[in-house]
This record gives structure tokens, C-alpha cells and sequence, in this order.
């Protein structure tokens, strides 16, 4: 009774025809474009913060409030490490692109201790700021935004720590064979460019007010 | 295409990509565990959503029978609110959403794109399997008072009313908003890279273009919705003062924040559902779609447009007078690209010959709710207009209009429309001609009337009301328990045949997209070799000479 | 049945759908009763946008139907539609037209925005007949003011205009950030024909769970409802104590989010005596439903009867009113007074739990 409706005498019917194709089975591997598409939506999320702490600042009459100091030393020395740790991981990925797993290994090793400092740096500088995350409206925007970023800093760091666990097996990475040391570069940069932004916002920007 | 060029790595970080060889198929109790088939994902999240719906669904019933009569009698006003806050957030992030795009988009896509997956069927996985803990948290809200301040949830009111139960609800929208950029990320790197080679852009479905267009606007817009909500966890919980205006934060920055999202979210909702129109009514009219590129391009255009209207549901907020004009002519010019739709489809109908199977007349039911419900919101994109009735039963009446009348019609037609190829099973036609007339009556019945009571003076979100209004509200009531009559046969009907209706062909409809090559159900991996693609997916009535022009 | 041309039917229909629609526009019977110079506007473009929407409406679903039975599937006839998959011009058509219609409703609409004061919300231009009120701090206004007398010689610059209105915030009631800057920068400003005047009348209201306080600056007066003037130009400044409020009188067609840490306004002239709802609507908690007011608009001369008793009134006991401070009494005590205005009864206040 259903079928009743159906037509049957239309005049095509889906021509398919059988071609085998080659590798049909396997699965493409996709991951870097993922990846890509993760940091998009990721970076919007980073806008969503900046825009907010844009129109705060925007509305205050004093920017930072009275009494909130940002030190500017200790997180400049911050910024030149992890810029030019991006540099260092990049070494890392043309080291196996060239098969030169000692390369790999050294360079991302130097770029995690790099990230390492980077985080220490921070987390001194929390302890030795003179407010906490609810002192005031500048001072929720700073530890926000900052730990957010910390945060990423952190995940990024595992991302590159597990690239040099797995490196250790002998042939699991090659020069045609390295896509997880491509994303882990491909993240690094990127919590690298948000921290630019960040800087910029937090750091300069309040120096001139 | 480029797969070629990225070279394979066996690090799994994000998917499993073993490959299964043995097409055993799936027993019921697969349906029940973590399954990274896209087909088995895409019937869970239809079927949770479709529960969602109903216990969203009971709560809108409750409050009906509260609005019967103009006192708050029936439940306590908090608990109004709770349940007003929970059907809206249910209906828009647990029905709607996961079932158009997770639901659908999961089952159809690969399919009808001739991949034997989803990119990252890990990741599908893992994004379907947020949804049921979201879920929880917001049914779980109801013992801490349940989150109270609207599914808009504008601070300062939601920083001071029902914390624990707010934080709850802020834990449940970041979960299936991570469950929403997930799936977005694995459609577009999908539809981009794993269509088979045969299939160009000229012949790609307009249903994947339509989860093309969703995806790339769930992904931009998603994380500013979660940021917003990261802020107010904070100011809740962790003493920060971003929304408290007393403490020098602003709270007019969550509401840009929220409707940057929430606005292309309303998009979120209809073209995926646009998408199903545009595979349903070519088929039942057995016509090609009229105006393939105008459509693909619109849903483009409806994306791009609906990322800068979001003050439009600001009017009477916070915003100054050239951001009041700015918005009022964005919102406007979506009317165009919409038009351009409907009219095709419209146009489609021109000269075809009409069948009305039970997933059609849900389509042609659609057009006529959702032209009435995207009028009224034409005029709720004029601001000196949008002043009298923002906040009011007009808007009520607008967004169920698009919503139920666009979103669940669409939803309905298309179960009917792909049910066979899900199951293998037919669905019952008469039952479906019965659950389609209660629903058109119980949908108007409930939902133009509330036009006149917003216009007249009835704010929404209120237990208690004006007695003037009583009347009208009594129909509203009136229509909702029809609606809730319209589920019988539907159920019915579903649960029937899902277990003994008739059994389908792999082409019951004659149809010409890809999922229709392959069995009903299809195998585990779709298929047992892949498709190539001879003919565009609409070419109805193409006669043999035609065919071969195109060809040669 | 004979043959008629199509372009007969088609002329037929069209005429048809242009008199349906023209008298849809004036007959929907959607609209509540006029009651500001505002709402004439917004009506009059209501009305249009009725009219296009349901000639769209009519021409749409007209096709539907009309193509669902024309085309339908007739038993036995298992072939396809005809194969057409597009027409430019058709296209072009149905994509012009759209893009006229809403080129043309935003025109308009911006007008319509202008001539309500859409512009300036902030216009209030204070005149130098305010000044009385501006020069008294914290003090309730000890000199009776015939405020509808006021209007301004010239707009006012801008530090005029700052001084007089912080004169209005002092009466702002208590917990009332009197740092918030006062003129208002979001609602509705001056109407075109009112355009650079200072308004008749002041009125500060302060919405708060769950009701509104209207103050009259140069008066002292507090009360729960408003009382407003027949014909003139009234400034409400608008203000929120706890959550966003938004205050509405659907007869005057005009509605505004009173805002927490947020200055807003609206300025209309209501042009019909009568009573008329002022209803919250905004979600703002429990009891939002039950925040309604009263707008009475006098006739000018019961206005001023009004104003005179009431400052005499509130004078006796104004010290009394400055004294109490709402965080001492309970919602439900310090809300009393106004209870029966707003329409509230004894019964929900007492159940208003207290502030959190
Ligand atoms: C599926 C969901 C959906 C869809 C598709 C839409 C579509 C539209 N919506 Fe709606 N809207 C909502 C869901 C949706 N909306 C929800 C949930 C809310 C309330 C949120 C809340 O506050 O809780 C809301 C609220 C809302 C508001 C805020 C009102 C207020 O709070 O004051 C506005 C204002 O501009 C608006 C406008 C529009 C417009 C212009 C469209 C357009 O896209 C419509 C376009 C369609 C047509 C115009 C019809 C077909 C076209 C033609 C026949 C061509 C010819 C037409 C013309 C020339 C006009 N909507
Ligand atoms: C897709 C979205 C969607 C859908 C489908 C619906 C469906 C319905 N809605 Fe909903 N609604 C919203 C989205 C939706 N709504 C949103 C976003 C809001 C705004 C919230 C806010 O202001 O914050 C809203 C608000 C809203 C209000 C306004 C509340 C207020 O402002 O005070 C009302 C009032 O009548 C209402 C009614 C209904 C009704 C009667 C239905 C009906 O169509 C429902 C039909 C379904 C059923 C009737 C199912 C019944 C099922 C059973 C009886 C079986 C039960 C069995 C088991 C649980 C096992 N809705
Ligand atoms: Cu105040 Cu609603
Ligand atoms: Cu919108």
C-alpha cells in the first residue's frame, strides 16, 4: 500500500556503475585539515574573550583601574621565549623532513622546555602580581584571559612531549611520515599568535592610557 | 583529489582509522554502546533528540495548562520559569540541532557523497556521546530550583537567581556546543575532501551544501557563545565581576556575546532543514530542483548575512541608534536569499506531478507555515516596529512559526522521506495523512493567536497574565493538547514499522541521490564497491537525448 | 468551460490580491488603542508591512495551492514532470523584487525611526527652566514647580545640560548609582517636532523587583504609578536597581530596557486621556508577570491639580521617605505602598522571598 505512491516507470533510474576503485578501503588521513578547522573555531572563541575585554575597556573612564600595576618585564622576557620557540619547532620539523630523528627529537625538546619556562614565568608572575582573578574588572579580564591562554600553552606542551614519547620507536616517524609532528607544530603556532594578540591587549595596550 | 598528497600516519590521535573488513550488520544492541559508524550515530542522535522532544515537549504542555487561565495556578512562577528556560534550550540544543545536523547530516551525508564515513568517526562518536550527559545536567538542574532566566539567560538575573542550577545549565550548553564545533569540523573537512572523485561541485546534493553552509557557521559561531558563557560561569562562581555593572563590568557584552551565536543558531536550525527540502520535493514532484546554483548559493548567502543581524534582537536593549538602523537593513536583506528559495521550490512544484506521500505534504506544509512565520519576522527586523512587540506573544508567535512550523515540519518530512532507508522498513501512509492534518491544525491553532496577544499587550515569559487575554489563550492551550494528540499516531506508526511494516526496496521513492543506490539498510560501509556518479541528483524527466546531450 | 486567456486570470488574481491586501492593511485588528504621537507612526508602517506581506503571502501560497492541484499525481500516470531546471530571468525577477521591497521598507523605516526621535535618545536639552531642580543636590525640591510650564529658550551645552541632570539623579531613590551618567544614551529621543525643545516634563523611573518607582525630579513626587499630561513632551529617564527591567505601554506603541548601570530614556507625547498598562517585559525573575503599573494621562489642567496635591503631600512626609532605606525592610514591606498601584496584591508581595 505504501509502494502505491512510489513511481516506477520514471524514466531514469540511477545509473551507477561499478568501478573499482584503488586504496577504496582505506581511510584517508585527514587530520591536519581538522585540525585547521578546530583552530578556526578556536581562534573565535579567543575573539569572543578579546571583544568583550575590548568593550570593558572601552566603557571604563581608567584602563587599568587605579592601583593595578602590569608589570611589563618578566612577561616581555615570556613573549621572546615563546616566539622564538615557534622557530625552534620549526627546526624540529624540517630536522624530519630531512628523516633526522635526532633533529626532531632536539629541537622539540628544546621548543617543551621552552614552553615549560613560559608557564613557570607565568605562574610567577601570578604569585607576584598584587591581585587575584576577583580584584577588580581589569584583574578578571587578566587572569582569564592569560590562564586561558596558559591553558593552551599547557595542552600544546603535551601535544609535543607525546611527539618525542613516540619518537622514540624507531621508524615512527620519516621524512614521509610525520603528520603528528606537523600538528604539533601547526598548535604551537597558533597558542604563539594568540599570545601575540594577547600581549598586545593586556600588556601594551595599558601602557597607554 | 589532495588526500593523495597527505602522506599516512599511523598515529591515531583523533580517529580510529582501522579498517573493518567484515560486513557483519549491526544487532539492536549496538545502537546502545560507542559506535563510530556514522549511520549508527546518526539514528542515536535522532532518537535521543526525539526523546528530547518530548520531555521538551511536556514541559511546553505544562505551561499551557498554566497559561489556560490567567492566574499562576497550576505551577509556582519559579518553577514556570525553569520549565520556559529548559523546553527552549531542550527544543533548540537538544532537539533541533542534534537531530537536523547531527542526526540527518551524520546518516546522509557520507552516503549521499559516496564515502564509506565520516572523516573522523572517532570524533563523531565522541561528539554524539556529549549530548546525553547535557541532557542529564539540565533535567538535573530541576533539583536545584532549575535554571530560571530564560534560555537567553541575561545576566544580571542569571547571576542571582538558582546559581547551582545555572552553572548546571552553562555545563550543559558548553558540552553540546563542543558537541556542535566537533561535528562541524568533520562535515567540512568530509565534504570537502572525501567526496567520491566522480561527484563535482555541480553535482553535489543541495542537502550538502546546506550542511556545508550550517557547518561553517556553527563553527565561527559557536566559540563566542561558549565565551560568553565561560564569563558568566565565572562571574557566578569564581567571584569575577564581568556582567556586574556595579563592579564596572557591562552587561550588554553577554548579550552581544550570546546573539552572535543565537542568531546564525536560528540558521543552524533551518538550513539543514532547507537542505531536506530540497531533496524531498524534486523527488515527490518528480521534477528537478528548480535553480540548483541560486539555492546553493543562498544558503551561502543566508550564512554570510546572518553573521552581522544579531542586533536585531536587541532593539530595545542597550544599543545606540546607528546600530538599531545598521541592523534593521542586515535583517531585511536575509529576506532575499530566503525568497530566492522558497520560490524555487515553489517553482519546482510547477509542472510536476505531485505526490503527496505523507514526507511531501510535511514539505508543502512547511512552506506555507514557515513564509508566514519569516513575514512576521520581516517585520520584527524593522526597529521602530520591533520597539512595540520585542519580548512579547508576537515573537512567541514568530519563532514557533519558523521553528515548529519550519524546523519540525522539516524534521517530520524528512523521517518519512528517509525512514525506509534507515530501516529497510515502509511507514504507513495513512497514519501519516492523520498525524499531518492534527499537527497543520494543532500548530495554527496553538501559534497564530499568539500574533493578536503580543500585539495586544501580553509580554512572554509571564505565569500570569491580563484577563482580557484569557480567551485566546484557551485556544493556545487548546491547540497545544492537539499537538500532543499529533504524536499518537505518529509513534505509532514509527514504532510499528520500524519492527513490521512492509519491507522497503533500496529505491522505494525512485530517487536519484547516492544513499538511494545503496541497500535499505545499507551495509556497514555503505557500500560494496563505490558509486560513481553518471547523472546530476535532480535530473527527473531528463529524456534519453537530453541525457546524452549533457553527457557528450 | 470556455478557455480564458491566462493573462485575463492572471490580471484577475493580481487585482484580486492588491484589493486583499489593501484591505488587510487597515483591517487585521491587531493593534490596541492609540494613545502616543508615536504610535501613529508605527501603525501607519505596521499597516504597510501587513499589506506587502499579504500580498507575498497571498501569491505564494495562492501557487502552492494551485500548482498541488493542477499538478498532482493522477493514478495510473507513472512518468516524470517536465525537465526544466532554472530561468534566469524568472530568477532575476524573483530576486529583484524582493531586494526593492525591503530597499524600500528600510527607507521607510528609517524615517519613521527619525520622526519618533530614534536618533538622539540622549536630546534632552535640558532649558534653563530645569535649572531650579539642578542647583539642589541631595535634597527633595523644596519649590513647587509647574513643571509642564517649563520649556526651553535654547539647547542647552553640553555642561548645562550635565548639571541640570544631576540635579534629577539626586532624586533618584536610594541605592540608585548616582555615578551612572545620567542622560540617556539608549530609547527615544525628541520627536521631530519637538526636536531641540527641553521636555515638558521629567520623570525619573527606576524599575526593581518587581516594580516601578516613578520620581517627578522638579516635584519631589514619588508614586508608584505615572502621571503624565495629555499633549505634551514627556522625558522618562529610565533606570534598574537589580536586573534589566524594560518598560512598555503598548498603547503608546514605545518600549525600553531599563538597565542596570545603564542610563536610558524614552520621550513621547501621549494624545489621549485615558488609563493604560505599564507592563515589564523583560524576565526578571518570579514575579515578572505581576510587575504592571498604570500610565494616567490627564487631561493638563487635572495634571497640574494632580501635581499640586501631591507635592503639598509627599513634602509632609518627604523626610520619612529619604530616611527609609529599602535594604532594612523586607521586599515585601518597602514595595506596601505601591502595592496597589501596580495591581499587586497583599498576598504575592508577602511571598516575595527576600533579596539574595
Ligand atoms: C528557525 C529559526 C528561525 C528563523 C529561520 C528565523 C528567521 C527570521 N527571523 Fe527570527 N527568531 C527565531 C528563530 C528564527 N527566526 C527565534 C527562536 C527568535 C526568538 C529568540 C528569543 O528571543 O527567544 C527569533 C526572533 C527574531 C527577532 C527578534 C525579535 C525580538 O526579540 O524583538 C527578529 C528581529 O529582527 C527576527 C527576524 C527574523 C528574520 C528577518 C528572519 C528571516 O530569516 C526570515 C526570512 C523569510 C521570509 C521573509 C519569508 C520568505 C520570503 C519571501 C516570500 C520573499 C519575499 C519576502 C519579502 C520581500 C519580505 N527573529
Ligand atoms: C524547536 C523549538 C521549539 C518547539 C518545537 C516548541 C514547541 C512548543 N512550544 Fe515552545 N519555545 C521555544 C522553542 C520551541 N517550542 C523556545 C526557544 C522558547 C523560548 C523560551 C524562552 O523564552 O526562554 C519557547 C517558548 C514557548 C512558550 C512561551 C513561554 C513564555 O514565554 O512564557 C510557549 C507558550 O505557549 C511555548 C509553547 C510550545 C508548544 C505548545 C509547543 C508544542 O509544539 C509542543 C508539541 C510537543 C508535544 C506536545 C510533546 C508532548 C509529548 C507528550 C505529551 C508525550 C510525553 C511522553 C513522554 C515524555 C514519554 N513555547
Ligand atoms: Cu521587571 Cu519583568
Ligand atoms: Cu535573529
Amino acid at each position: 500500500m505504501t509502494d502505491a505512491t512510489a513511481p516506477t516507470g520514471a524514466a531514469i533510474a540511477p545509473q551507477v556503475t561499478t568501478e573499482v576503485q584503488a586504496n577504496d578501503h582505506a581511510h584517508p588521513d585527514l587530520r591536519v585539515w581538522g585540525l585547521l578547522t578546530f583552530l578556526v573555531s578556536e581562534s573565535l572563541m579567543f575573539g569572543g574573550f578579546f571583544a568583550a575585554y575590548l568593550m570593558v575597556r572601552g566603557a571604563a573612564s581608567q584602563w587599568p583601574p587605579e592601583g593595578t600595576e602590569v608589570e611589563l618585564l618578566l612577561p616581555a622576557i615570556n613573549t621572546v621565549i615563546l616566539v622564538s620557540s615557534s622557530f625552534v619547532i620549526h627546526l624540529g620539523d624540517v630536522a624530519i623532513k630531512k628523516n633526522d630523528i635526532g633533529g626532531l627529537r632536539k629541537w622539540y625538546a628544546v621548543t617543551a622546555l621552552m614552553g615549560a619556562v613560559f608557564l613557570v614565568g607565568q605562574a610567577y608572575e601570578y604569585a607576584t602580581l598584587g591581585y587575584g582573578l576577583s580584584s577588580n574588572i581589569f584583574a578578571n579580564c587578566f587572569y582569564l584571559m592569560t590562564g586561558f591562554h596558559g591553558l593552551h600553552v599547557f595542552i600544546g606542551l603535551l601535544l609535543i612531549l607525546g611527539v618525542l614519547w613516540r619518537s622514540r620507536r624507531a621508524g615512527h616517524y620519516s621524512d614521509h611520515k610525520h603528520t603528528g609532528v606537523e600538528m604539533a607544530e601547526i598548535y604551537w603556532h597558533f597558542v604563539d599568535i594568540i599570545w601575540i594578540v594577547l600581549f598586545a591587549l593586556l600588556y601594551i595596550l595599558t601602557q597607554f592610557s | 583529489m589532495t588526500q593523495a598528497q597527505i602522506p599516512l600516519d599511523d598515529t591515531t590521535l583523533l580517529s580510529g582509522q582501522e579498517h573493518h573488513p567484515i560486513h557483519k550488520p549491526w544487532k539492536w544492541y549496538d545502537y546502545f554502546t560507542y559506535n563510530i559508524d556514522h549511520k549508527v550515530i546518526g539514528i542515536q542522535y535522532l532518537v535521543t533528540s526525539f526523546v528530547f522532544y518530548l520531555i521538551g515537549g511536556l514541559m511546553a504542555v505544562a505551561m499551557r495548562m498554566e497559561l489556560a487561565t490567567p492566574d499562576p495556578d497550576f505551577v509556582d512562577p519559579s518553577l514556570y520559569n525553569a520549565l520556559l528556560t529548559n523546553h527552549g534550550t531542550i527544543m533548540i540544543f537538544l532537539w533541533i540541532v542534534p537531530a537536523a545536523i547531527g542526526g540527518f547530516g551524520n546518516y546522509l551525508i557520507p552516503l549521499m557523497i559516496g564515502a564509506r564515513d565520516m572523516a573522523f568517526p572517532n570524533l563523531n562518536a565522541i561528539a554524539f556521546w556529549l549530548n546525553p550527559p547535557a541532557g542529564l545536567l539540565l533535567l538535573g538542574s530541576f533539583f536545584f530550583g532549575g535554571a530560571q532566566a530564560g534560555w537567553t539567560s541575561y545576566p544580571p538575573l542569571s547571576e542571582i537567581t538558582a546559581p547551582v542550577a545555572q552553572s548546571m545549565w552553562i555545563g550543559a550548553i558548553v558540552l553540546v556546543g563542543t558537541s556542535s564545533i566537533l561535528g562541524a569540523l568533520n562535515f567540512i573537512v568530509t565534504i570537502l575532501m572525501m567526496r567520491v572523485p566522480s561527484l563535482s561541485w555541480d553535482r553535489l546534493p543541495l542537502f550538502c551544501w546546506a550542511i556545508l553552509a550550517t557547518s561553517a557557521l556553527a563553527l565561527v559561531s559557536t566559540p563566542v557563545l561558549a565565551a560568553g558563557l565561560i564569563l558568566l560561569l565565572f562571574d557566578i562562581n569564581f567571584g569575577t565581576s564581568f556582567f556586574k555593572p556595579d563592579e564596572g563590568g557591562n552587561i550588554i557584552i553577554y548579550q552581544h556575546l550570546f546573539w552572535f551565536y543565537s542568531h546564525p543558531a536560528v540558521y543552524l536550525m533551518i538550513l539543514p532543514i532547507f537542505g531536506v527540502m530540497s531533496e524531498i520535493i524534486p523527488v515527490h514532484a518528480r521534477k528537478p530542483i528548480f535553480g540548483y546554483k541560486a539555492i546553493a548559493y543562498s544558503s551561502l548567502a543566508i550564512c554570510l548575512v546572518g553573521l552581522f543581524v544579531w542586533v536585531h534582537h536587541m532593539f530595545t536593549s542597550g544599543t545606540p541608534p546607528w546600530m538599531r538602523l545598521f541592523f534593521t537593513i542586515s535583517t531585511l536583506i536575509v529576506a532575499v536569499p530566503t525568497g530566492v528559495k522558497i520560490f524555487s521550490w515553489v517553482a519546482t512544484l510547477w509542472g510536476g506531478k505531485i505526490r503527496f506521500t505523507s514526507a511531501m505534504l510535511f514539505a508543502v506544509g512547511l512552506l506555507g507555515m514557515f513564509v508566514l512565520g519569516g513575514l512576521s519576522g520581516i517585520t520584527l527586523g524593522v526597529a521602530p516596529f520591533d520597539i512595540h512587540v520585542h519580548d512579547t506573544y508576537y515573537i512567541v508567535a514568530h519563532f514557533h512559526y519558523v521553528l515548529f512550523g519550519g524546523s519540525v515540519f522539516g524534521l517530520y518530512a524528512a523521517i518519512y522521506h528517509w525512514f525506509p532507508k534507515m530501516t529497510g522498513r515502509m511507514m504507513n501512509e495513512k497514519l501519516g495523512q492523520v498525524h499531518f492534518v492534527m499537527t497543520f491544525i494543532g500548530a495554527n491553532l496553538t501559534f497564530l493567536p499568539m500574533h493578536s496577544l503580543g500585539m495586544h499587550g501580553m509580554p512572554r515569559r509571564v505565569a500570569m497574565y491580563d484577563p482580557q487575554f484569557t480567551a485566546l489563550n484557551k485556544l493556545c492551550t487548546f491547540g497545544a493538547f492537539m499537538l500532543a494528540a499529533s504524536l499518537i499516531p505518529f509513534l505509532i506508526n514509527a514504532i510499528w514499522s520500524w519492527s513490521r511494516g512492509p519491507k522497503a526496496s533500496a529505491n522505494p521513492w525512485n530517487a536519484l541521490t547516492l544513499e538511494w543506490t545503496t541497500a535499505s539498510p545499507p551495509i556497514v560501509e555503505n557500500w560494496e564497491v563505490l558509486p560513481v556518479v553518471t547523472t546530476g541528483p535532480y535530473e527527473y524527466g531528463m529524456s534519453e537525448e537530453e541525457a546524452a546531450a549533457v553527457e557528450g | 468551460m470556455k478557455q480564458i486567456p491566462a493573462s485575463l486570470l492572471t490580471l484577475t488574481a493580481g487585482i484580486l490580491i492588491t484589493l486583499i491586501s489593501l484591505w488587510v492593511g487597515q483591517n487585521h485588528g491587531l493593534l490596541p488603542e492609540q494613545a502616543s504621537e508615536a504610535a501613529v507612526l508605527v501603525d501607519e508602517l505596521f499597516n504597510v508591512m501587513v499589506m506587502i506581506a499579504t500580498a507575498l503571502f497571498l501569491v505564494v501560497i495562492g501557487a502552492i495551492l494551485l500548482f498541488c492541484i493542477r499538478y498532482r499525481y493522477r493514478p495510473g500516470d507513472e512518468g516524470d514532470g517536465i525537465f526544466v531546471e532554472g530561468n534566469l530571468p524568472l530568477e532575476a525577477f524573483w530576486t529583484a523584487i524582493p531586494a526593492i521591497l525591503v530597499i524600500g521598507l528600510g527607507v521607510y523605516s528609517v524615517q519613521v525611526f527619525q520622526e519618533m526621535g530614534g536618533f538622539d535618545p540622549g536630546s534632552i536639552h535640558a532649558g534653563h527652566g530645569m535649572m531650579g531642580g539642578g542647583s539642589m543636590s541631595h535634597q527633595m525640591p523644596q519649590m513647587p514647580q509647574n513643571s509642564v510650564a517649563m520649556m526651553a529658550q535654547a539647547p542647552g551645552d553640553g555642561a548645562i545640560a550635565t548639571d541640570a541632570m544631576s540635579g534629577m539623579v539626586a532624586q533618584m531613590p536610594e541605592g540608585t548609582d548616582p555615578a551612572v551618567d545620567p542622560v540617556p544614551r539608549f530609547g527615544f529621543g525628541a520627536n521631530t517636532a519637538e526636536e531641540g525643545r527641553a521636555p515638558d516634563l521629567v520623570v525619573n523611573v527606576t524599575g526593581m523587583q518587581y516594580a516601578w518607582l516613578f520620581n517627578y525630579p522638579n516635584s519631589g513626587i514619588m508614586t508608584g504609578e505615572l502621571h503624565v499630561p495629555v499633549g505634551k513632551d514627556v522625558q522618562l529617564n529610565l533606570s534598574a536597581k537589580d536586573v534589566i527591567h524594560s518598560f512598555w505601554v503598548p498603547q503608546f506603541r514605545l518600549k525600553q530596557d531599563a538597565l542596570p548601570g545603564q542610563s536610558s530614556g524614552l520621550r513621547f507625547v501621549a494624545n489621549k486621556v485615558g488609563t493604560y498598562p505599564v507592563v515589564c517585559a523583560e524576565l526578571c525573575g518570579s514575579y515578572h508577570g505581576g510587575m504592571r503599573s498604570q500610565v494616567i494621562v490627564h487631561p493638563v489642567e487635572e495634571f497640574d491639580e494632580w501635581l499640586q496635591q501631591n507635592t503639598v503631600a509627599q513634602q509632609q512626609n518627604s523626610a520619612q521617605t529619604v530616611a527609609v532605606n529599602p535594604a532594612d525592610l523586607s521586599e515585601g514591606e518597602y514595595l506596601a505602598p505601591y502595592a496597589q498601584d501596580m495591581g499587586v496584591d497583599a498576598q504575592v508581595l508577602s511571598q516575595l522571598h527576600p533579596r539574595s
